[in-house]
């Protein structure tokens, strides 16, 4: 493992990709070659187009697909040695949609895994109440509600609720703001920061938005056209003189321009 | 005669013939239920199979119901009795709505749902029984209301195997050619089928996901 440039050498590695990849049965590759590691408490965030294989990449860390080449290690193992389920259940995972439970009522849904847990009822009813309070909505007021009586912010706020209910070590994060207005988008997405240096989680998160990269990133991880770019720090991100990684810079010094003339 | 007549005449058969029919049905309804909707489950994940389980459902749909019934009579320990013929045969037409219903319930779940459902580390049994049924129930029961009207309808031909129910006042009447016994049999015929219906799209109304 040694001479990886990847590898903070002081801190423990909580996911690990050696040279994993992803294939579909017939054959178009997803991702390859993808070696990277997350460390306890840091944020990686892949940034990449649509279809660059930033999900893909996700997916390969619970399970819910299983790589074609390499290997990723969750907390040193193979997840191909975990059980699926226990690690999904180790894992939060929120997705742009929400994917709420229509069915379900805002408790139902953030006590969905610690119900899974079996955890007694007491306990499910004090944390639900707790998660409410933690992404910031009033548990009087939205407990009882169904995801369909929320806005979009409301919702998200339950899928990061929903996802931080059994207290996991690990967050995965796929576009996890990217359906809300900008303005909703924005308020969630400070609020996300507060919440992330208050809980230490190790965090991967998804996205295609360059200042979602840079404000809520340790690190963010160039993907492009199922590769890995680089791996750079929200600083040399910005300095980098990596092709990809300078378009998307340049992009955003476009807006910048843009205010500066008016 | 006149209805009153009538009535006071055939009012304990006819009651006798409608309790037979709802028997046939209710039968009917549980058995097609219990086989449509597992089958139907597996159409929705095994998307190979749906081919072959819906051809022969849409099969047997096609079969005329006399002759399903004449195809089954000598078939051992069926053809024993006279309501178990009858009741393979109308469940067998039964079938197809609810398969068919059921697997569109299923197929149409939100695909983020289900994503979500498997994220969270739900197992695969958890999700159907949790997440998958739950949010397609009120499709299903629009496939169980269906099939019930269509079992009501088509059970009044059991009378011809000698299974009772309303059917036998309209084999008496076409063979009488009186069509007081025909209506007496058509019309509580009609009347369940109108309020298993009704009572059916209720419960389906209040099962339906709103989104």
């Amino acid at each position: 493992m040694s001479g990886d440039p990847n590898i903070d050498a002081g801190r423990e590695a909580i996911i690990e990709f050696r040279s994993a990849g992803y294939r579909l049965p017939g054959g178009q590759v997803l991702l390859r070659n993808l070696t990277c590691t997350v460390s306890r408490g840091e944020t990686l965030v892949l940034l990449g187009r649509s279809g660059a294989g930033k999900t893909t990449a996700l997916k390969l860390i619970n399970r819910l697909i299983d790589p074609s080449e390499g290997e990723v290690l969750i907390e040193g193992r193979p997840t191909l040695q975990w059980d699926a389920i226990e690690l999904r259940r180790h894992i939060g995972y929120v997705i742009q949609e929400t994917g709420l439970f229509p069915h379900y009522t805002v408790e139902q849904n953030v006590s969905l895994v610690p119900r899974l847990e079996r955890w007694p009822a007491e306990r499910v009813r004090a944390r639900s109440r707790e998660l409410l309070a933690l992404v910031g909505l009033d548990p009087a007021q939205f407990l009882q509600r169904y995801p369909r009586e929320l806005s979009g912010g409301q919702r998200q706020r339950v899928g990061v609720a929903r996802a931080l209910a059994a207290d996991p070590p690990i967050l995965l994060m796929d576009e996890p703001f990217g359906a809300l207005d900008p303005l909703t988008r924005a308020e969630i997405r400070r609020e996300f920061q507060a919440l992330q240096q208050r809980l230490g989680k190790t965090i991967v998160i998804v996205t295609h938005d360059t200042s979602e990269a840079l404000l809520l990133g340790t690190r963010i991880g160039l993907v492009e056209a199922g590769a890995l770019k680089g791996v750079y720090s929200p600083h040399e991100f910005l300095r980098s003189e990596e092709p990809v990684a300078s378009a998307y810079v340049a992009q955003l010094h476009a807006l910048e321009e843009f205010e500066r003339g008016k | 005669m006149n209805w009153v007549d009538f009535f006071s005449r055939h009012g304990s058969e006819i009651l006798q013939g409608t309790l037979e029919h709802i028997w046939l049905v209710g039968a009917t309804m549980l058995l097609a239920i219990a086989i449509g909707v597992p089958l139907g489950i597996l159409v929705a994940r095994r998307p190979w199979l749906s081919n072959p389980i819906l051809g022969s459902a849409n099969v047997a749909e096609t079969i005329p119901s006399l002759a399903l019934l004449g195809f089954l009579l000598p078939v051992p320990w069926l053809g024993d009795r006279a309501d178990r013929v009858a009741i393979t045969a109308l469940t067998l037409y039964a079938l197809l709505p609810i398969i068919r219903n059921t697997a569109a319930g299923i197929t149409g779940v939100d695909p983020a749902v289900r994503e979500a459902a498997r994220g969270m580390g739900m197992t695969p049994r958890q999700i159907l029984l949790q997440v998958e049924l739950p949010l397609s129930l009120s499709t299903v029961l629009a496939g169980i209301r269906v099939a019930t009207v269509l079992t009501i309808g088509v059970a009044t031909i059991a009378a011809a195997v000698g299974a009772g129910g309303l059917g036998e006042f309209i084999f008496r009447g076409l063979a009488m050619v009186n069509n007081q016994l025909i209506l007496a049999g058509a019309i509580p015929a009609a009347a369940l089928a109108l309020i298993a219906d009704f009572l059916l799209s209720v419960l389906e109304r209040r099962l339906r996901p709103a989104r």
